[in-house]
């Protein structure tokens, strides 16, 4: 399933079509790997962000969007952490192992890692930096991911033993995540204020929605890793402007290029990088509410949804088609197997009877606050359910308050996720019973049997065989239209090179390229 | 001249109520808008479980008019408060930086806009109707007509691609006054064109309205040049109206340029200030409406002084 559209093979087309072939790989352009050489260190590497505002804090209970994940990924390092392969790499814990249920988990940490300010990494930081985002009152973004921690212990200066509640074969992964980065610990709390942490760089000033600067650690523990010696990043909210910067030199590269004119960039002389990963959009359907009881109905708007078109207007190429399952293809137990769906009045028509009725009239609540191009992304999918005689109402809501007033709350609305490294992540943060963000409100007894079962599960080939069947379930019973996956989208200059394969887990390589990449 | 002290004691005293007032509006317009601080910076990832703990944290349970007089109570005592967004921040640490860029760049603009709006206008005055008047007028109006984010497009793509000047003014620390003053070129510029029309224009009225006033008739009568005609006879009874178009102007400069300030990612209390509104952060949002307030209250006043001082009527009042 490739997105691109018909025209001759320009790099763009090819860098993109591969991209999706080949789940997560990236081609990089022929004359871009001569310059590849061995990587080299200097330089200052400047980042323009689509994303930044002076909300943004150093405290990782309360970091959201790319600019404050690069800053974390650039000042601290992690227990763990997903490498470009999508594979789970050690960081500062060295090796880890599971009690037979999955439910004990015993980590070792690297010995002679030491904070910016030279105090030394151990078990003590760990269990502050994790009980950050624990309890009631943590108030932390990723409370609910923690959630399952009943107990953290140590034992001695190098080793942490986590206890959960539920056996959870892939409790590594969730380690990886953005927000739970180890800090130093003071009295058994965290001190984010200062920015010290035990990463590449260090926190030199941060001016929240302007910019953070940083200099090279220089006794960071990885020697082939963080190759510049300082690192800018800058909050460039006008796509314009962030396109601007990058032609005139004054940063190196930009995220979030605006995909509409990114052919004017690529004339300039940008190389483009597309990343097809897990970041997906949806329209979430409340299952409580009639019509979208009736699973027929449901399905009627699956079939009436052109994928293809969306995929070719609203992300201009730069995504693949979803199959209403919220895995992506470069995870691990992504179902190749299924038929794709696609885009079939009659089909729509046929489940429309089979819900007993002529015809429905539905309002569809979209805003750009829940991905950029969604008021369109409405309007198509109206005129597209319009050929099975299904009336669908866009209804454009105001953006502030997007996620508190509108969605989970409207019974039809459009929905930004970025998805998941792994799929039980993935299905225990949207799709299990009674979860938090469980935005269809839907309850499936087998699914969350399957849920249950393979978490606990340590042998490989079980597990895919049931995420396959959960892919499955979610896709035909589901109540979440899911009809494309977008790229992540970053331009670089010239001189900017980076690895053959990069991390497809989120933007900027997995927001890792402050140490993954290097000037020519 | 005491009656002008008095006057600017009074406005001075009207200036702190409708600071007041203002306080309440904004306090109010924020209340009304939907969702608070602990959702706008959950977003997505809010659960009930971690809205009502950040409320709990910051006081954001109790009621708006408890909540509105203890900030009150705070500035009446020079405090403004701390930042919700950044805990612990005080609120005038958080401003005062973009509080000097957003002076900066007014200052700047304002250096290079009103000696040339004022030039040019008594110009076209001296000149009107002339080729000069009609071209000097026609390109001021387009410029004033587009909307301020195409003019910085366009010089962006002239001066910026071309690579005479940089596309984003950030102000390093470090950067001394030649270099700031380079790297603010293209905002200052793009402000420039922005604001010169409307007092341009202004003041060519001014004087031209004045030209048909009969001491301006004997004055050419007794064959004076009219470049002097206008300059000493016209322009001092004209400063009234360009010192209020002028005011008008400023305050404008430091209060309504978020879209510059977005396009050349220059960081004034404009972006701080939408920012902290689309965060609901109250206590930013306050402090900057008051310095916005505060700005056109001053300006004003001091436009009426010079209005006043400029007015030998209105001087010696009998």
């Amino acid at each position: 399933m490739n997105g691109s559209r018909s025209r001759g093979i320009t790099r763009r087309g090819l860098l993109k079509s591969a991209g999706s072939v080949t789940a997560a790989g990236l081609i990089l352009p022929a004359s871009y790997r001569k310059a590849m050489a061995e990587p080299r260190r200097g330089g200052t590497f400047r980042v323009g962000f689509g994303h930044g505002a002076t909300s943004d804090t150093l405290n990782p209970a309360l970091w959201d969007q790319a600019f404050v994940q690069v800053m974390g990924n650039s000042l601290h390092n992690y227990l763990t952490v997903i490498g470009p392969d999508g594979q789970l790499q050690p960081e500062l814990a060295e090796s880890w192992e599971a009690s037979s249920d999955a439910a004990t988990w015993t980590f070792r940490l690297r010995e002679g890692v030491t904070y910016h300010d030279g105090r030394d990494v151990v078990a003590e930081d760990v269990v502050a930096s994790l009980n950050h985002h624990r309890g009631e009152d943590s108030g932390s973004a990723a409370g609910p991911i923690v959630e399952a921690i009943t107990d953290i212990a140590t034992d001695g200066d190098h080793v942490v033993i986590i206890t959960l509640e539920a056996g959870d074969a892939d409790f590594p992964f969730i380690l990886s995540d953005y927000h739970l980065p180890i800090l130093p610990a003071e009295d058994g709390r965290i001190n984010f204020q200062n920015g010290i942490g035990c990463g590449p760089y260090m926190l030199e000033s941060f001016e929240p929605g302007v910019e953070c600067l940083m200099t090279r650690n220089p006794d960071y523990w990885k020697s082939d890793h963080a190759w510049f010696d300082r690192v800018e990043l800058y909050a460039i909210l006008d796509s314009a402007a962030r396109q601007n910067a990058l032609i005139t030199g004054e940063v190196d590269v930009i995220d979030r290029p605006d995909l509409n004119t990114i052919h004017m960039l690529e004339r300039a002389g940008a190389n483009i990088i597309s990343v097809s990963g897990t970041q997906h959009y949806t329209f979430a359907m409340d299952s409580r509410a009639d019509p979208f009881t009736d699973n027929n109905v449901r399905l009627a708007l699956k079939y009436g949804v052109n994928r293809q078109q969306l995929v070719d207007t609203v992300l201009s190429g730069f995504g693949v088609v979803g199959n209403d399952h919220p895995i992506g293809r470069s995870n691990r137990f992504h179902a190749d197997d299924l038929e794709q769906r696609e885009f079939d009045p009659d089909r729509a028509r046929y489940h429309l009877e089979q819900a007993g009725l002529d015809s429905l009239t539905v309002d569809l609540s979209a805003s750009d606050a829940a991905f950029s191009g969604a008021v369109d992304a409405a309007v198509l999918f109206s005129e597209s359910a319009a050929e099975a005689g299904i009336t669908i109402n866009p209804v454009r809501e105001p953006s502030d308050g997007y996620w508190s007033n509108v969605w989970m709350v409207k019974p039809f609305t459009a929905v930004y996720w970025g998805g998941r490294p792994t799929e039980d992540w993935m299905f225990s943060t949207a799709f299990a019973a009674g979860a938090p963000w469980n935005d269809g409100f839907w309850e499936n007894e087998r699914f969350d049997e399957l849920l249950r079962t393979a978490r606990s599960e340590l042998d490989e080939d079980l597990r895919r065989e049931m995420y396959v069947d959960m892919q499955q379930i979610v896709r035909d019973e589901g109540s979440i239209v899911i009809p494309m996956f977008s790229d992540y989208v970053m331009a670089t200059a010239d001189n900017v090179v980076t690895p053959d394969q990069i991390g497809a887990n989120t933007t900027l390589d997995g927001v890792r390229a402050t140490e993954r990449w290097w000037f020519a | 001249m005491a009656h002008v002290w008095r006057m600017i004691a009074q406005r001075l005293g009207l200036g702190l109520l409708t600071l007041f007032v203002v306080s309440i509006i904004i306090f109010g317009a924020t209340e009304l808008l939907p969702g608070d601080f602990a959702q706008a910076v959950l977003g997505q990832a809010a659960t009930p479980e971690a809205v009502a703990a950040i409320r709990r944290e910051l006081d954001l349970d109790q009621p708006v008019v408890v909540r509105y007089t203890n900030w009150l109570f705070g500035v009446l005592q020079g405090d403004f408060g701390t930042s919700l967004a950044q805990r612990g921040r005080p609120v005038s640490d958080m401003i005062l930086s973009r509080l000097g860029n957003t002076f900066f760049l007014a200052i700047y603009a304002a250096a290079m806009a009103v000696p040339l709006a004022l030039t040019l206008g008594v110009l076209v005055a001296l000149w009107r109707n002339s080729l000069f008047d009609r071209v000097a007028n026609s390109t001021a109006l387009s410029a004033i007509s587009f909307p301020e984010f195409f003019v910085a497009y366009i010089l962006i793509f002239v001066l910026a691609q071309g690579g005479y000047f940089p596309s984003m003014a950030r102000m390093p620390a470090s950067a001394d006054l030649g270099e700031k003053l380079y790297r603010a070129f293209l905002p200052a510029l793009t402000l420039t064109l922005v604001v010169t029309a409307h007092m341009m224009r202004m003041t060519r009225a001014a004087i031209i309205n004045l030209l048909s006033s009969p001491y301006i008739e004997m004055a050419r009568l007794k064959g004076m040049r009219p470049s002097r005609v206008i300059v000493h006879h016209a322009l001092p009874n004209a400063i009234a109206p360009i010192a209020n178009v002028v005011a008008l102007n400023l305050a404008y400069l430091i209060t309504g340029v978020v879209v510059v300030e977005v396009v050349f990612v220059y960081p004034g209390l404009g972006q701080l200030m939408v920012d902290s509104v689309s965060r609901r952060d109250i206590p930013v949002v306050q402090a900057i409406a008051l310095i916005f307030a505060a700005a056109y209250v001053l300006l004003n006043l001091a436009a009426d002084v010079i209005s006043t001082l400029s007015n030998p009527r209105l001087m010696h009042r009998k």
